[in-house]
């Protein structure tokens, strides 16, 4: 592993950026309050974030949705956004999401949470209610740790993953073999679109921006339940320096968690 | 406290008292409801299965406890009046919710349709995490239930927090002639501060969340600290908002006072007036709001008694309430449980040993 200083950096971002650009601290994306985040260098959840709520801004779903956020790093933008947030427990938001949904039919209702909130503590939430059939959206961010608690071993952590609680790596054998949610997903019946994005370069952002706009358009024709899995950087949580995140989940985590549209049932979907 | 319900011009009907709680969490205008099956609570979820859709509402038979009081968390979040339920042991899964929805400012109503009285810890302390309390109403049989249902959602709309029904087998269970429900309520206009989207682009859109609800843009973000403190401030104004309720029966110079509640209290009732038609004069002391506890009804009934009479606690657990009522007394007066009965082999609940004859025998005894 290289490290490349911080002053370099810089250098670079300053030299290739023309000299009217705005700097990212200073640019407020659509429908979030304020542009600065309190996450890591280098995280992932926020490019993530803001790719879920363009695709509310350019569907005009902001005033006839309703977030509900887990608990996990992604928990930061719950009360950073211009949409009504409802604050779920760890493992609840699908639940929660469906009250909701239930008492405001044809709202756009989504949640989003993080691979150990939704994967880990409530994975059958998601299960049942794509079962269901319940008509919202569903993200999990998925960076195969547990960022929060400073990087520990989930269900999604890829084979050879160093986490805190796996520090030679995920061993099959040790420490079982990881999840693929979007996969288990897309088998289920009453789900209206399933796939997984990454949020690692420009291409995989404008994909998955485009994947959210698909979720949100299924959800809003009444498929069923709509499931974006977002392959995020944690390089916090797996112990890399921040430049190296992106090649990081490109070759590890993308490695087993492939991005593409898994299943869709809108109208002359390929998938 | 006779256990009949009072006939009015309506039809009645031999009704199932799960029947009765069902036709009064319609009648006040509950439109959710969430509940995963299990003894003696199933049947609630059953009526309402059957009820809420005919009044345009939703009941959902939920995958999980879980997954019950986390919509229930959404639907109430959402505007709607909403509850959930279960035994005990299905509320012992859902408590992280219940704890977390007081901080969260969010009121929904819970059926504890209990396996006898040994959750009444459970329903007054909360089983869950953190500085919280949730209002209980115990109602002593399908009589009470149309009141204190209404009464409950009131007080979870009011203080926005979840309140506690706690009922068991025999309340779930008894067939009782009541009237046929009326014309369903509509349901109350969603609150102010529930979610329907329409704040969403307007640089203030709303947040509901156990987290506190000060926002990044404000220059703050959540801070727990802050909200903690209101949290627990609007606890206190809850605990002196809130008036205890008890009935309380021929305390004035009673030889022996009786403090029991829910199904023990009606065959406390009938105990009492066997013992006075022998000419012995029991006093009964009757909780109906099991938090907060009616500690003046109880103190003044010790006052009101012979002197030195003992106040027997009559409960179907091992002694739990007991410890509220020597916290009312203070000392003043002698307290002893009777308590701890066999249950039959089903544990739902169901107590043979619990008879009038049996409790005017173990009274008689007491008696100075």
């Amino acid at each position: 592993m290289t490290t490349r200083k911080r002053a370099e950096l810089r250098v670079l971002a300053s030299d290739t950026a023309p000299t009217d650009a705005n700097l990212v601290a200073d640019f407020t994306p659509d429908l979030i309050d304020v542009g600065a985040h309190h996450l890591c260098p280098g995280c992932g959840e926020p490019p993530a974030v803001r790719a879920v709520m363009d695709a509310i801004a350019l569907l005009g779903l902001a005033q006839k949705c309703v977030a509900v956020f887990g608990i996990g790093c992604s928990t930061a933008f719950s009360n950073n956004l211009d949409v009504e947030v409802l604050q779920a427990l760890h493992g609840r938001a699908p639940s929660v999401a469906t009250g909701v949904s239930r008492m405001h039919p044809g709202h756009a209702v989504f949640t989003i949470q993080g691979d150990g909130d939704m994967a880990n503590e409530g994975l059958q939430e998601v299960l049942h209610a794509a079962a269901r059939g319940e008509n919202i959206v569903c993200v999990m961010l998925n960076n195969g740790v547990f960022g929060e608690t400073g990087g520990h071993l989930t269900v999604t952590t890829t084979i050879g993953q160093r986490t805190k609680n796996t520090l030679e790596g995920r061993d099959a054998a040790k420490h079982g073999n990881p999840m693929r949610i979007a996969e288990l997903l897309a088998q289920i019946d009453g789900v209206g679109y399933v796939a997984r994005g990454a949020v690692n370069d420009a291409g995989n952002v404008a994909r998955t921006k485009r994947m959210m706009v698909d979720a949100f358009t299924a959800q809003q024709a009444g498929l069923g339940l709509s499931f974006v899995e977002i392959l995020t950087m944690c390089p916090t949580g797996w112990f890399i320096p921040t430049d190296e995140a992106p090649e990081y989940l490109a070759k590890t985590i993308a490695g087993t968690h492939a991005v593409g549209v898994l299943r869709s049932e809108l109208p002359g979907a390929k998938a | 406290m006779t256990g009949q319900l009072s006939h009015t011009d309506q039809p009645s009907r031999l009704t199932e008292g799960s029947e009765v709680v069902a036709n009064a969490v319609v009648a006040a205008g509950c439109r959710f409801f969430a509940g995963y099956p299990m003894t003696p609570f199933t049947e609630l979820l059953e009526h309402l299965a059957d009820a809420l859709p005919d009044v345009g509402g939703v009941c959902i038979n939920a995958e999980s406890e879980l997954e019950a009081v986390g919509m229930v968390w959404g639907a109430a979040a959402a505007g709607a009046r909403a509850a959930t339920g279960s035994t005990g042991q299905g509320l012992s899964l859902m408590q992280e919710s219940i704890a977390e929805a007081a901080m969260a400012g969010i009121g929904f109503v819970v059926f504890n349709m209990a396996r006898g009285q040994g959750d009444y810890f459970q329903c007054t302390r909360g089983g869950g995490h953190g500085d919280y309390r949730t209002p209980v109403l115990a109602p002593s049989g399908p009589a009470e239930v149309a009141e204190l249902v209404a009464e409950a959602f009131d007080l979870a709309d009011r203080w926005r927090n979840p309140v506690v029904v706690h009922g068991d087998y025999y309340l779930a269970h008894t067939w009782v002639d009541a009237p046929e429900p009326g014309e369903p309520t509509p349901p109350r206009p969603a609150p102010h501060w529930t979610l329907d989207g329409s704040s969403g682009g307007s640089g203030g859109a709303k947040l509901v969340s156990p987290l506190g609800t000060t926002k990044q843009r404000d220059g703050v973000g959540y801070d727990l600290s802050l909200h903690y403190e209101q949290c627990a401030e609007r606890r206190r104004e809850m605990t002196a908002g809130i008036t205890p309720r008890a009935e309380v029966v021929g305390v004035e110079g009673a030889e022996l006072l009786v403090a029991a509640y829910g199904t023990m209290a009606r065959y406390a009732e009938a105990a009492r007036q066997h013992l006075a038609t022998l000419g012995h004069k029991i006093g009964l002391v009757r909780p109906i709001t099991l938090w907060p506890f009616p500690t003046d009804q109880v103190a003044t009934a010790v006052g009101s008694a012979a002197p030195g009479a003992t106040v027997v606690v009559y409960e179907n657990n091992a002694g739990q309430m007991i410890d509220d009522v020597r916290l009312s007394v203070l000392g003043a007066a002698p307290v002893v449980g009777l308590n701890s009965f066999r249950t039959d082999s089903s544990a739902f609940g169901i107590a043979p040993e619990v008879t009038v004859e049996n409790l005017v025998a173990s009274l008689l005894e007491m008696l100075p």
